[in-house]
């Protein structure tokens, strides 16, 4: 009876090593598999930063670049932009920036390092679509009198203000994303990466 | 019988009759020289990467050879913004092929293309690049005797001085060059263990793994073995 | 029994209901009785399963980064040769997965062939297992088609040309030869119809058939149960509960055995793949690090050492025969050295299966048929000579005599009793 029970457990014991053992190898052979299907060099070299000179952006201007296959807003905001954005504290639906749609950095008002420069993902966070510039404010914007400036996405009618930041009862949920971004100079962007060291 | 089996056996042994036709130096091992790596990137990037593109290789790749990224883009980078990119050229294939006959080909896998019985890769491209002598039938004023009526000018031509081909199909260095024979054997010795490194970088990683993994094959090995004993006891 | 085990029992019970996994295991694992004195020939058959699965799952995943594409890039590189050193550097792990394909296709060759040796020696093509051995035959013409597909699609210098030779040979076919070249190869040369066309063969159509004609031989093999190197029937002898007294259940017994062959197999692969990937040239071949060129033919066309012996077999037929070129003999001396294998379990004649009991003359035949063998696929590397054609024209005779003459020598041969039940 012992001998036999000292058998079964040495038995159950190699298998249990045994399968141990190869699900090790399993695994470690699973890894170049997974690993393969992540983003090879090549993507990460075309979705690596870009440089953007903004020294020809006159004030009140707008630029677009692309950055990982989106399109990249690029504001030289005036002073009255600047101001408009308190009088939509109270009309978007995360004034304060409290959702993590911006580096910490851009964790303020004018959801920016310099106040002026305005940099954002042009991409609407409901469904994806880009929504169109409407920076002037008035009733010229077909939105309504009262309108500040800002962004209105034609496919659902979602709108952003002039921070990027999403107004309150739209499809969309979040304020619009801001990228990583640093300065290389005065009027250098490096859109894609922190800055060093931050 | 048996004679007749003898020699039907041993008959295909006739086959074994011809050797190798070129003879090639051999390429000293520097593949883990990281200091010769990268004088051979450094040699390759100022003096191959004119005519020759390697346009499956990134820049950022000689990361590999201990390299920063700010020294990538400081010592190394003329024809290319990102680190990110590869080593292409600027020199269209139209104007390459009017002017050298032939597009001078992608040096991408070059080391692992120029292999054959005579030697590895790098043996050819050793003797390659030492091989070249005047030659003024041949439109560049250059023959190779690796390469016979190559397209390739003598690139190198100021660094190793000017070879001729003797009476006795021995070449001769008739004038000398900015670097001595020995300085300058190993600065190609560089640049063809860069051009090594290049065909394949991911072999040192390669090789390394490869141990851990027999390692760890060798003991699984003990442990299956031992399973498939105390089963098979039932058997026998 | 605890509340899990009871869930788990309770849900086989279910799928049993509707699915036979049970019977299924029973029939072909737990309750498969095969004969308990297999030897080291008997690894094989799992083994290359095993290269089977592994080919298909490395391939998957390359093809998610290889383009079949025979266009020059803005480098002057074709798309599909610049794809493969993309897989080689920029996509992670991707060197090791190419290596794993390229090496598994050399492996797959030589497990196959010494499972067939197998089948040769121990009388595994003979009744009632005439059908398994057929399949296994369609399988290698199979498997030799999916690696002429595969070796295209690096488009290398050996890949492009070594296409452009085996498709140019079928326009030697009297009458239609032509236009079926023209219809192969989608071109008047070689070209990126071809390479798109060879790349929907190698990734799809011919894995599916080559699945499901594994899954055949395997069927055919349990319906009547395996062989055994004293090639005698196990069934013959059975106990009062009907089974085989020489016989073991697959599973535990040769599961846990073929777990050790897969070890073994593992280390001598992995030698391989992080050592020597390049195979001294043979699994990965210099030339084919060259970009395919259509206007430079290579100084030495061969194909891979797995196709070599049957090259040699080509090459050696140089006379013209009934009006026809030596071209055309040569392909039918080639394919002929292949479909007569098929014929082997008419072909053997003998009372007995095993080469254990044969006697000296099938001894000698199979020894002279390795030689042969052997020696026409080494010839097949080498550039032609006048006393590399000679050798082989004596070889691919003796290559053919073994088969030709096996219903006669089988026949005459002095051959021993065999045993009652299985030795060692």
């Amino acid at each position: 009876m012992d001998g036999e029970q000292g058998v079964d457990c040495k038995r159950r014991r190699l298998v249990m090593a045994t399968a141990a053992v190869g699900g090790v190898a399993g695994v470690a052979t699973l890894i170049p598999f997974v690993a393969s299907l992540l983003p090879s060099e090549r993507a990460k070299a075309a979705g690596a930063p870009i440089e953007v000179d903004i020294s020809k952006l006159a004030v009140g201007d707008m630029i677009t670049v692309e950055w990982r296959g989106k399109p990249v807003w690029i504001i030289n905001r005036s002073k009255e932009m600047l101001a408009s954005l308190k009088k939509t504290d109270d009309q978007v639906s995360d004034p304060n920036s409290d959702k993590p749609m911006q580096p910490e950095y851009c964790k303020n008002e004018t959801r920016s390092i310099k106040p002026e420069i305005f940099v954002a993902i042009g991409v609407c966070t409901h469904l994806g679509c880009s929504p169109t510039e409407k920076l002037a404010p008035g009733a010229e914007s077909g939105i309504d009198p009262d309108w500040q400036g800002g962004f209105l996405c034609p496919c659902h009618g979602s709108t952003f203000d002039l921070a990027g930041r999403v107004f309150k009862n739209k499809p969309a949920p979040d304020n619009l994303e801001i990228p990583p971004y640093t300065y290389l100079g005065e009027s250098k962007l490096l859109i894609g990466e922190d800055k060093k060291g931050a | 019988m048996k004679t007749l089996l003898c020699a039907l056996l041993l008959a295909p042994l006739l086959a074994l009759a011809s050797g190798p036709e070129l003879h090639l130096d051999r390429m000293p091992d520097k593949s883990g020289d990281v200091a010769a790596l990268q004088n051979g990137a450094k040699l390759f990037v100022n003096y191959c990467l004119n005519c020759h593109s390697a346009s499956s290789m990134r820049y950022n790749r000689l990361r590999d050879l201990e390299l920063t990224d700010q020294e990538i883009r400081d010592n190394l980078m003329f024809t290319a913004d990102k680190v990110g990119e590869p080593m292409t050229i600027a020199m269209r294939r139209a104007d390459a092929k009017q002017w050298f006959g032939v597009p001078p080909p992608d040096l991408t896998v070059i080391a692992r293309a120029r292999a054959s019985e005579a030697g590895s890769g790098g043996d050819w491209l050793y003797t390659y690049l030492r091989g070249f002598y005047r030659d003024d039938t041949r439109p560049s004023g250059w023959n190779n005797s690796v390469f016979p009526n190559v397209g390739m000018p003598h690139v190198l031509w100021e660094l190793q001085g000017e070879q001729v081909l003797g009476e006795d199909r021995k070449l001769k260095l008739a004038v000398a060059g900015t670097l001595k024979p020995e300085a300058y054997d190993a600065a190609v010795a560089d640049l063809v263990a860069y051009l090594q490194y290049m065909g394949e970088p991911a072999a040192p990683f390669r090789r390394r793994l490869g141990i851990f993994v027999l390692v760890f094959l060798a003991g699984f090995l003990v442990l299956a073995y031992a399973l498939k004993r105390e089963f098979w006891k039932d058997v026998h | 029994m605890s509340a899990i085990t009871a869930k788990m029992r309770g849900l086989l019970e279910w799928v049993d209901a509707r699915l036979p996994v049970t019977s299924f295991w029973k029939a072909h694992l737990a309750e498969y009785y095969a004969p308990k004195n297999f030897n080291f020939w008997y690894f094989f058959g799992s083994l290359a399963l095993l290269v089977l699965v592994m080919q298909i799952v490395t391939g998957i995943v390359l093809t998610m980064h290889y383009k079949p594409d025979a266009s020059l890039n803005a480098s002057g590189v074709p798309v599909a040769f610049a794809s493969v050193e993309y897989i080689m550097r920029d996509v992670p792990g991707g060197w090791l997965l190419r290596y794993m394909h390229s090496t598994g296709a050399s492996a797959f060759f030589i497990v196959v062939y010494l499972h067939m040796f197998r089948g040769l020696i121990y009388g595994s093509h003979r009744k009632p297992r005439e059908l398994i051995w057929v399949v296994g035959m369609v399988i290698f013409l199979m498997l030799m088609a999916e690696a002429f597909f595969g070796y295209l699609l690096p488009w290398g210098q050996m890949s492009f040309w070594g296409a452009q030779v085996i498709v140019n040979m079928f326009s030697a076919i009297p009458l239609i030869g032509p236009d079926l070249s023209l219809w192969l190869r989608g071109d008047f040369v070689v070209g990126d119809a071809t390479l798109n066309r060879f790349f929907a063969f190698h990734v799809i159509a011919v894995p599916l058939v080559l699945l499901g004609l594994v899954a055949v031989h395997v069927l055919a093999l349990h319906e009547v149960g395996s062989n055994n190197p004293d090639g005698i029937e196990i069934k013959n002898k059975k106990d009062d509960k009907g089974i085989p007294l020489d016989g073991i259940p697959f599973h535990p017994y040769y599961t846990v055995k073929d777990i050790v062959g897969v070890v073994v197999f593992a280390m001598i692969f992995a030698s391989v793949i992080f050592f020597m990937p390049e195979g001294g040239g043979y699994f990965l071949e210099f030339n084919n690090f060259v970009p395919a060129n259509p206007f430079q033919t290579p100084a030495h066309i061969a194909p891979v050492w797995y196709f070599t012996p049957y090259y040699s077999v080509l090459r050696s037929i140089t006379y013209p025969l009934f009006g026809i070129e030596a071209k055309f003999w040569g392909i039918v001396g080639m394919g002929g050295a292949v479909v007569i294998m098929l014929f082997l379990p008419w072909l053997d004649r003998s009372p007995v299966k095993s080469i254990r009991y044969k006697g000296p003359i099938f001894k000698t035949a199979v020894a002279i048929f390795i030689v042969a063998f052997l020696t026409l696929g080494y010839l097949g590397m080498q550039p032609p000579t006048p006393v590399g054609i000679a050798i082989a024209q004596v070889c691919s005779l003796l290559y053919f005599a073994f088969f030709l003459f096996m219903p006669i020598y089988t026949r005459l041969d002095r051959c021993k009793a065999e045993p009652e039940r299985v030795t060692g």
